[in-house]
């Protein structure tokens, strides 16, 4: 049997981007999708939150896509099989609200398709039909097609260079979808913060009721210290027990981009420092 | 450290008199000079000597009716404890502390005892107090410093088992008083690391982490389990919990941080202390970039509140290395919560008290980060529900203070998160406690106890050992009858005349 949070799969799935399988058992059996864990390395690391992609009950584990931003993923890019996470906690956050709406636009942007995969499962499961939209900047970053066609009945495609798919944006791939086939009953969005802010935009002037999962900065998880807090509606609410899932005409996008960049420069610091170790390392 | 005894002055303080052991000045303990510390995490006072402790514990009179053991929350057997040290045998005063506090090194060291029991000592009347707390520290860093930590015994299995939610203070009393009647018992922590605010709240330089996980060892010795990542009410609820244990203890804390619901509160740079200090302590943020959680570098630092955990919050700052440092208080001085060493230190440190000032709103810059806290003058006006004499604003005394960090030191709430996920528990609506009889610990559902900060609001360690002491015997007394309907522990029922004496006040 594996150790507790230890690393089962460490694939690089496209450049800078990597699915991990850990061994978490209580988490898998009991997650449900939208929700996320808190994970660190070891006894110097940083707690940081990352969205479950995926949970295999029977084998107690969790999937996870993860893009290398900081030091801490980057060490995680570079954790053999067989080596272990110091702590792993969840499931987190609130899960998705999953019922019968009728059609519904599951929009994954990058890596935030990952996420979006068990949302678009559900959905699917629950008798919806599932329009998947896939956007990324070029064909490599196009991450999980494969299972996200078997969890939708339709799946677009489109790239900023368009190497892959449509050239476009995914809001303009949305857009031309409402104005030929009518309006789907629910939107979802999950990306990068920009890409929901300006997919809340479009909705909104479509009337579209539109769900956005949002990534604050993290510390517990549990609701204990508020650095996690977005202005929903113009109130203060903590993402990580309200959340991560909110009514995105509601939410201030442009206060969570700015909170989000809030340690941009410690980050950096951070992320050279390790960057410059390793060559060190490599050199010796 | 024991051959800097000195048998034959022992011998001689034996001998004193009352009236000559009141001559002795209370014993001060030598401490880190304010320049020196501004800089660093490590713990501010030393502690006694061995000389200057047994030289403190001459001072107790021996009372024959010790009122300072009826300002003790859990009610130690102070003058027993004292009596030890001053005869030099410290073993026996440690033996003698721990039949009633088991973590007495950081009740030592965080406990008010200016307000309890050091307030009603006798010697508080015409002299300075006993010092109580100091002694308390010295037995208990004496024991840990010798290696001479023993792990109370074990009862006799009982076959029932108990699960813990929480590992503060409330949680870990509950685990070792009930590991001591022989219980099998789990803690379920949702954090890392163990402790609760011990750890992630009270910093470093007031207690030192390495004391609490050396008195948290102990627990573990004793055959207690600590699961930690385990957060109930996510990774599983309490109905689940009570299939697998026979009892379940909540003690799970005021860790929910108050916002004032102000403009520019979510500003960057604005923090809820509960963040600033578990980014600083618990995540070790003072070491980065070794530790891997940054926080804010800030220049100016402006906290808000009077409270113990303002004053750690503000010496926090000071030593992540802020130039200045703001304490905006809405009242003044004197109704400040926190405990006046806590204050005189953070003074000393260079901590510039703002009082009757109160923010009404922050302002940023075009990156969303807060540059000015705009503040208001505020008097004091008639009596409020609390006896304090409640602040009013000054109408156009407004002003603003640069500042590049606001810490909210306003107060921390129940947390929620179990009652939410739980049928059939009872909560106050208004203070968000559960609701736990105080005498026996019981909730409103069947053989879940509660205690500590989730039962009452944040209140300090002592009460949530106190609670978690309760609670123990309360649980063992329904674990072995399985009796759940109890007003009273069977011997502490009140006395009639209580009763009188209770509607009078
Ligand atoms: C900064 C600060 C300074 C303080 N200074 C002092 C002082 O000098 N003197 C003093 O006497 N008091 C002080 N206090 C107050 C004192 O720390 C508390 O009153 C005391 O810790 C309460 O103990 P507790 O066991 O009830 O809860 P806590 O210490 O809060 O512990 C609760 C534990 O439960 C865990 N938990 C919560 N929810 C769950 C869940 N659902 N599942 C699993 N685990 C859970 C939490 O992670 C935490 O570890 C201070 C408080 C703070 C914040
Ligand atoms: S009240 Fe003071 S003098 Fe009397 S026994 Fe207690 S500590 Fe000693
Ligand atoms: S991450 Fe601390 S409250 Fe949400």
């Amino acid at each position: 049997m594996p150790e507790m949070y230890e690393v089962i799969e460490n694939v690089v799935l496209a450049e800078k981007v990597n699915r991990y399988r850990i061994y978490a058992p209580d988490i898998a059996k009991r997650r449900r999708a939208g929700q996320f864990i808190i994970l660190r390395i070891d006894v110097d690391g940083e707690r940081i939150p990352l969205t479950i992609a995926d949970a295999d009950p029977e084998a107690g584990t969790l999937t996870l896509v993860v893009q290398e931003v900081g030091k801490t993923t980057a060490r995680m890019t570079r954790l053999k099989l067989g080596e272990r996470f110091l702590d792993v906690v969840g499931p987190l956050g609130a899960p998705t609200h999953i019922e019968k709406f009728g059609t519904v636009a599951v929009i994954g942007g990058g890596i935030g398709i990952a996420p979006a995969h068990p949302i678009a499962q559900a959905l699917l499961e629950a008798g919806n039909r599932v329009v998947s939209i896939l956007g990324a900047r070029t064909q490599s970053l196009i991450i999980m097609e494969e299972e996200m066609r078997r969890a939708s009945d339709e799946v677009l495609v489109c790239t900023d260079d368009g190497s892959y798919g449509t050239h476009g944006l995914v809001t303009d791939i949305l857009k031309e979808r409402i104005e030929s086939e009518g309006k789907p009953d629910l939107v979802f969005a999950i990306g990068p913060v920009i890409m929901m802010k300006f997919v809340c935009k479009l909705t909104a002037e479509y009337d579209i009721p539109t769900v956005v999962s949002l990534n604050p900065i993290m510390v517990d998880g549990t609701g204990m210290c508020g650095g996690c807090r977005v202005s929903v509606g113009g109130k203060s609410k903590f993402a990580c027990v309200e959340g991560p899932e909110f009514d995105g005409h509601q939410v201030d996008f442009e206060e969570l981009i700015k909170r989000q960049a809030f340690y941009r420069e410690q980050e950096k610091e951070s992320y050279e420092c390790f960057l410059a170790e390793c060559r060190e390392k490599n050199t010796k | 450290m024991n051959d800097q005894i000195d048998q034959k002055e022992i011998e001689r303080l034996k001998g004193l008199k009352n009236k000559e052991r009141m001559e002795i000045p209370r014993q001060k303990m030598p401490e880190q000079h304010p320049e020196e510390r501004r800089s660093n995490f490590r713990e501010v006072p030393h502690g006694l000597p061995p000389m200057s402790a047994v030289l403190e514990a001459s001072r107790c009179i021996q009372c024959k009716q010790p009122k300072c053991i009826e300002g003790c929350p859990v009610g130690i057997d102070i003058p027993g404890f004292i009596a030890r040290v001053a005869a030099g045998d410290f073993l026996g005063g440690i033996r003698k502390m721990k039949e009633t506090n088991m973590l007495p090194a950081i009740c030592g060291r965080v406990c008010p005892q200016e307000s309890q029991c050091e307030q009603v000592c006798i010697l508080a009347k015409r002299k300075e107090p006993v010092a109580i707390g100091r002694l308390e520290r010295f037995v208990a860093d004496w024991e840990r410093e010798q290696g001479k930590m023993e792990t109370p015994r074990v009862g006799a299995p009982t076959g029932k088992s108990v699960g813990v939610v929480g590992c503060g203070p409330a949680g870990l009393t509950v685990a070792i008083d009930l590991r001591r009647a022989g219980h099998e018992v789990v803690i379920y922590e949702a954090l890392h690391a163990p402790g609760g605010v011990l750890m992630y709240g009270i910093p470093e330089f007031r207690l030192p982490k390495k004391i609490v996980n050396a008195e948290v060892d102990v627990v573990r010795k004793m055959g207690v389990e600590i699961r930690y990542n385990h957060i109930v009410g996510k990774l599983e609820n309490l109905d689940e919990l009570l299939d697998r244990h026979d009892a379940v203890f909540l003690g799970t804390g005021a860790g929910l941080p108050w916002f004032m619901g102000i403009e520019g509160e979510n500003l960057c740079g604005v923090y809820s202390a509960n963040e600033y200090l578990t980014r600083s302590n618990l995540m070790r943020a003072y070491d980065f970039p070794r530790a891997d959680t940054p926080i804010a570098r800030s220049k100016r630092v402006a906290v808000i509140g009077g409270g113990n955990v303002a004053m750690d919050s503000a010496r926090t700052a000071v030593r992540l290395g802020a130039e200045e440092v703001y304490l905006v208080y809405r009242r003044s001085q004197v109704e400040m919560p926190a405990r006046d060493e806590e204050i005189e230190h953070a003074k000393e440190e260079g901590v510039i008290l703002k009082i009757l000032h109160n923010p009404v709103r922050y302002i940023g810059d075009e990156k969303g980060r807060v540059i000015q806290a705009e503040c208001i003058r505020m008097e004091l006006g008639e009596p409020d529900a609390s006896g304090r004499r409640r602040p009013v604003p000054l109408e156009g005394s407004e002003f603003v203070i640069d500042v590049d960090t606001v810490v909210v030191a306003i107060g921390n709430g129940p947390n929620p998160l179990v009652p939410a996920t739980t049928k059939g528990l009872d909560v106050d609506p208004r203070r968000g406690t559960i609701k736990t009889n105080l005498n026996t610990m019981h909730t409103s559902k069947k053989g879940v106890f509660a205690g500590g900060d989730i039962a009452i609001g944040a209140a300090t360690v002592i009460l949530a050992m106190g609670h978690g002491r309760k609670a123990a015997r309360s649980m063992n007394l329904y674990l072995q009858s399985g009796e759940w309907d109890i007003e009273y522990l069977p011997g502490e029922e009140p006395a009639p005349e209580e009763e009188v004496d209770k509607k009078k006040s």
